[in-house]
């Protein structure tokens, strides 16, 4: 799964957490959860635990910590699905 | 860490505390009990002439025992002398049947997840009669502060 795949599955998991519908339509690589798209912190938990489920991967505590932009979690995402396959 | 030592951690006042007793609690759920007192002040309000608990204080209920309890224990075996603060973050709850002035109810929970300081359980509450009242789930961040 190459970079534009992840963050195209990103936006799919992101969309019912946020009501900033301007922001969700232009997502990209510099998009932050919370500055941008105004998601609190018990949601981001829950779109982590999405990411789990949909990329079949698991995220630890120091991961997470770092999730707060579409750049950082999809490095993430890409590197874990990299030990997975490795 | 035994029931009481939860219920000493609780972060209410005498006004706001729907916690009587806590039967049971693992790191798998929590079980606790209260009886809503006939002079508690909103049923002067809710409703005029027929006093009923409103369904935000048998939500509050069940996410003091349910989530609260439950997370200060599980916040409890992983760290020390630490002050918790909670935030209710979402809730979805079904009423079944009111609860009337002087009624005990039981309250049971079972956690979902507890991942990234956020606990999520399911909940129920129970009449005396061993009838379910409410039921749903609720979600809150826990978040362990150094004491001050």
């Amino acid at each position: 799964m190459n970079k534009e795949e992840i963050i195209e599955a990103l936006k799919t998991i992101v969309q019912p957490y946020s009501e900033e519908s301007t922001a969700l339509t232009q997502i990209d690589e510099n998009t932050d959860f919370i500055n941008d798209l105004k998601i609190n912190s018990a949601n981001l938990v829950d779109i982590v635990l999405d990411i789990e489920e949909k990329f079949n991967i698991e995220i630890d505590n120091d991961s997470m910590a770092k999730m707060l932009n579409v750049k950082a979690t999809t490095e993430i995402i890409a590197q874990k699905l990299e030990a997975h396959a490795g | 860490m035994n029931p009481q030592e939860i219920l000493d951690k609780l972060p209410y006042g005498k006004s706001f505390l729907f916690v009587d007793e806590l039967l049971h609690v693992d790191e798998n759920g929590a079980k606790g009990t209260y009886t809503y007192a006939k002079d508690l002040p909103f049923y002067e309000g809710h409703f005029k002439n027929r006093p009923l608990t409103p369904a935000v204080i048998l939500t509050e209920t069940m996410a003091q025992i349910g989530l609260v309890c439950l997370g200060i224990y599980l916040l409890k075996n992983m760290e020390t002398d630490q002050n918790i603060a909670i935030a209710m973050t979402s809730n979805a709850i079904d009423f079944l049947k009111p609860v009337t002035p002087e009624e005990k109810v039981t309250v049971t929970s079972e956690k979902i997840y507890f991942r990234f300081n956020k606990l999520s359980c399911k909940v129920k509450m129970e009449n005396a009669a061993g009838e379910m009242v409410c039921k749903g789930n609720i979600s809150g961040m826990l978040i362990s502060k150094e004491n001050e």
